[in-house]
């Protein structure tokens, strides 16, 4: 080929990186611009309101703990769905495979006893993650066999989840007393606040470690993150799951098999989302009962979104979530200005990033679809 | 007067100058042919022109009007119409429903059926472009498909017709009807540009030919003032060799053995019905015939994509017939899909993933499934230089390739994998003759180095030049067999379309022949 056609840009590898994380951030701008205009119609002061926003979750340790407490799960779960997504598949049921890694923690922390902190923390986490798999075959076996809808089939699950939990809290696993929630764990299933790991003087030398309620759980949560995206770089299986969300055809060309690589998919996405369950039980709540989610699975959903299933995108994705959420409060405190508001803000940063997303991951799996018959 | 006109057209693509500085000039009632290798940028000048594609700089007149083409709708609007090598019509749709689709007749949001139905009749006999309006998309053969994509250009008011590669996908006879078609929209006045890679329908058809050259114009001329070798010679830049020269093939060993396989069809309907047949290391069989009649079953079953009902398939003694692709790869089988965005190629990877789809699990690229990126790089690097697939890197991903080079990574990795067994279907599809002659060669050294090798190809050329044997399939059954030098094209024609019968003396089937019923 010829010499002059070769003027490939050193930058351009930079370039696409800007371009990817690109829309994203313009979503979050924009859909920041559009609830400061909101607000101001509504008589409230935007700047004072995002300045409080700001204030209560990144203004100080506590703070900042906080917002790391509210993203843990969201990273989680936001791992879920992106990962299933890079299969091609919507696992729009994160929250029930979440509630029962959280169940299996719940009982299991408490009716194991005796086994040291470092044995039992991994082994309800391994728990969890297969728990949350389970939650996630059915569906998976549908898809993969006669092709019913995942969307469908995960939401119905998550039902049966949510409704076995309720159950359970009020009746067998129920703990003495008059709120149906189940057992405390013993110390030696939770995972501790990352404070408590400090000694006072080192606290006081570094009062940045004051983290307030943020537990471990942060740190299982960007491991997972680190471990799928070198899942889906650098291995087979994650090559494979690219390769099926991409083009099946293709993949099945290359002898790779649509139907147990859409199993595994979903499975590990489950896994994923029980392991959300586990960190939410193990370091926030020690117990299960019927609220221990407020919808992380659902708000998963718009993480991995924001995130272009990227894997270490989740993460500030997640922590932006958790910050809205985490400032909230302060805001309606110092701003007076009502926390549905962040509602609505939230609201907007799904519907700018996922109008995008929705419509062209839609667009494709219909034109796959008809492809069969060109050429 | 022109009725369209291109100054100076230049369009940039990170780390590629698609098109630099191509001026085109069109005539009124004229043909002009494209021609160039693949990668010269004639794909993507014909987007400029539709408005798919916005130019880095130049200047688009029609009659001679400086206009601005930002969309498809604004290039309809102005009477350009495009077909495209990859259909975009809606399956589940009838002939009218998809012409009339966008611009449907009728008030009120209601589409007045009946004037659509009798405009779409009207101008398709007009064009003697013969169709059933009230066929399904999804029912029609791929050459009724090119012609509702025809048709809705015309009945959009096309006055210059774009076709992009037209014939890639045609089998001969389908070929020598949309150039018929062609002639009679000529005539009333319109106005057509086609790309092709096929030399002789360059000669035959066109009034002009203007060839690119790495997104330049290097030369125009006219079919009387040359011929196939000066066009390849223009084309390519050096001669090209039109013919392989081959040896007597022998048999070394049997590779593959098929023995009364029968094969259903997506609909459940027996698309093999008792194939038999033998393919030997060193030797090039080819499967001859028309689209529709089994070959895809065949194939499929052969690479463990489709389970057959019945029969046996043997791959040097190993019994294959219910392996799956994965088993299959494993024992030795290549095989480039005749589709190759849908089979090929995941067109969101990058080049070098592309380039070890299949390869994939196997050391040196992954073990113990980790996949080690020097390796597949390495590789990558080393089929992109050996089948010349011009790109300015691996990182670039398929679909931004041109269409040609596409194909060329398919071929690149199938053969590339050093297979027992090559199940290579229409493998030069697309590519021009610089390439079609360096993938013959390969497919002849796979041949020298003992490997067998099955083609399907809808060229005959390309198979009565390659095969030792030939193999005609007819409504799933092997009816005929011929071996080197035996046959020709006519001949061949004339059993791929049913002209001796379904059955085969020696088979001792009853059923009574099917005559032929012509090439309705
Ligand atoms: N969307 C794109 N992004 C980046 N590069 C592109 C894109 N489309 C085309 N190119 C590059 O521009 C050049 C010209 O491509 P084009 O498709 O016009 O070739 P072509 O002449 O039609 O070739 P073929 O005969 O193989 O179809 C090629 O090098 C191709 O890789
Ligand atoms: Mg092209």
């Amino acid at each position: 080929m010829s010499e002059s056609r070769e003027t490939l840009p050193a930058h351009r590898a930079w370039m696409t990186v800007a371009q990817k994380v690109g829309t994203p951030i313009a979503s979050v701008i924009l859909a920041i611009g559009i609830g400061s205009v909101i607000m101001w119609a509504s008589g409230y002061d935007p700047v004072a309101a995002f300045a409080a926003l700001f204030k209560g979750s990144f203004g100080g340790p506590k703070q900042i703990g906080d917002t790391l407490l509210r993203s843990t799960p969201l990273i989680l779960t936001g791992l879920s769905v992106a990962y299933g997504f890079r299969a091609g598949l919507f696992n729009i049921g994160a929250e029930g495979q979440l509630f029962m890694g959280g169940l299996v923690v719940a009982w299991l922390g408490v009716a194991l006893t005796g086994l040291p902190w470092v044995v039992m923390v991994p082994l309800l986490v391994v728990a969890a993650m297969l728990a949350g798999a389970a939650w996630a075959f059915v569906p998976a076996i549908l898809k993969a066999r006669i092709g019913a809808h995942e969307v469908i089939t995960t939401m119905m699950f998550t039902y049966i989840g949510r409704y076995i939990v309720s159950w359970l809290v009020v009746g067998p696993l129920k703990a003495p007393g008059q709120i149906p929630q189940t057992d405390a764990l013993p110390i030696g299933s939770q995972l501790p606040r990352i404070q408590t790991l400090f000694s006072e003087a080192t606290l006081e030398a570094l009062p940045f470690l004051k983290l307030g309620r943020a537990h471990l759980g942060i740190v299982v949560a960007v491991i997972a993150a680190l471990v799928v995206w070198f899942i889906l770089k650098y291995t087979t299986l994650g090559y494979e799951n690219r390769a099926v969300g991409f083009n099946p055809w293709a993949s099945e060309t290359g002898g790779i098999s649509v139907q147990w690589t859409t199993v595994k998919a979903l499975c590990i996405s489950g896994a994923l989302a029980g392991l959300a369950g586990a960190v939410e039980v193990m370091g926030v709540h020690h117990r299960i009962f019927d609220q221990f989610s407020s919808g992380f699975g659902f708000t998963g959903i718009a993480v991995a979104l924001l995130a272009k299933n990227h894997p270490l995108g989740v993460i500030p994705a997640a922590i932006l979530f958790g910050a809205l959420s985490a400032g909230a409060g302060t805001m309606q405190l110092e701003a007076h200005v009502p926390q549905k508001i962040i509602l609505i803000i939230q609201a907007l940063v799904i519907f700018l990033v996922a109008a995008e997303e929705i419509v062209t991951w839609f667009i494709k799996r219909r034109q796959k679809e008809a492809l069969s018959h060109v050429g | 007067m022109p009725v369209l006109e291109l100054r100076e057209i230049t369009k940039v693509f990170p780390g590629v100058v698609a098109n630099d500085r191509v001026s085109l000039v069109l005539e009124r009632g004229e043909i002009v042919a494209l021609l160039g290798e693949n990668g010269a940028g004639k794909s993507t000048l014909m987007n400029v022109v539709y408005g798919l594609l916005s130019s880095d700089g130049g200047q688009v007149l029609v009659d001679d009007k400086p206009v601005k083409i930002k969309s498809p709708r604004q290039a309809i609007d102005l009477g350009i119409g495009m077909v495209h090598q990859h259909f975009m019509l809606v399956e589940p749709l009838t002939v009218t429903e998809n012409i009339v689709l966008g611009r449907e007749p009728g008030r009120f949001g209601v589409i007045d059926f009946t004037t659509a139905h009798k405009k779409v009749q009207e101008i398709a006999t007009r064009y003697g472009l013969k169709v059933d309006p009230d066929a399904r998309i999804m029912d029609l053969s791929v050459g009724m498909q090119q012609r509702v994509e025809i048709l809705k250009a015309l009945y959009q008011g096309a006055r210059v017709l774009i076709l992009d590669e037209p014939t890639a996908v045609l089998t001969p006879q389908e070929a020598k009807e949309l150039f018929s078609v062609v002639r009679s929209l000529v005539d009333e006045g319109l106005s057509v540009v086609f790309i092709t890679h096929k030399l002789e329908e360059v000669m035959s058809v066109s009034d002009r030919i203007i060839v690119m050259r790495d997104g330049r114009v290097v030369g125009e001329t006219k079919p009387s003032e040359t011929d196939d070798v000066g066009l390849a010679r223009m084309m390519v830049g050096r001669d090209v060799v039109l013919s392989v020269e081959k040896g007597p093939s022998e048999c070394a060993a049997e590779v593959l053995e098929v023995t009364d396989l029968h094969v259903k069809d997506d609909r459940g309907l027996e698309a093999v019905r008792g194939v038999s047949f033998t393919v030997c290391g060193g030797e090039i069989v080819a499967l001859a015939g028309v689209s529709g009649n089994g070959q895809s079953e065949l194939i499929e079953a052969i690479v463990g994509l489709r389970r057959p009902v019945g029969g046996r398939l043997m791959l040097k003694g190993v019994d294959i017939t219910h392996a799956s692709a994965r088993v299959s790869i494993e024992a030795g089988v290549s095989h480039i899909p005749e589709d190759r965005h849908r089979r090929g190629l995941v067109l969101e990877f990058d080049l070098a993933e592309n380039l070890i789809l299949g390869d994939h699990r196997m050391p040196p690229y992954a073990t113990r499934g980790i996949m080690h990126p020097s390796a597949v790089t390495a590789t990558a690097e080393k089929r992109i230089a050996d089948y010349d697939i011009r790109t300015p890197s691996w990182h670039v991903l398929a679909s931004n390739l041109s269409g040609g080079n596409q194909q060329k990574v398919v071929v690149a990795r199938e053969i590339g994998r050093n297979p027992e067994l090559l199940v290579a279907a229409q493998p030069t599809r697309g590519l021009d003759v610089g390439a079609i002659e360096f993938v013959h060669r390969q497919i002849l050294k796979e041949r020298e180095s003992g490997k067998a090798v099955l083609l399907v190809s809808l060229e005959l050329e390309e198979v009565l030049s390659l095969a030792d044997r030939i193999l005609v399939i007819y409504e799933g059954r092997i009816v005929r067999e011929f071996t080197a030098g035996e046959a020709d094209e006519e001949t061949l024609g004339y059993f791929m379309t049913g002209g001796g019968g379904t059955k085969l003396e020696d088979e001792g089937r009853t059923e009574h022949a099917e005559m032929a019923e012509g090439d309705a």
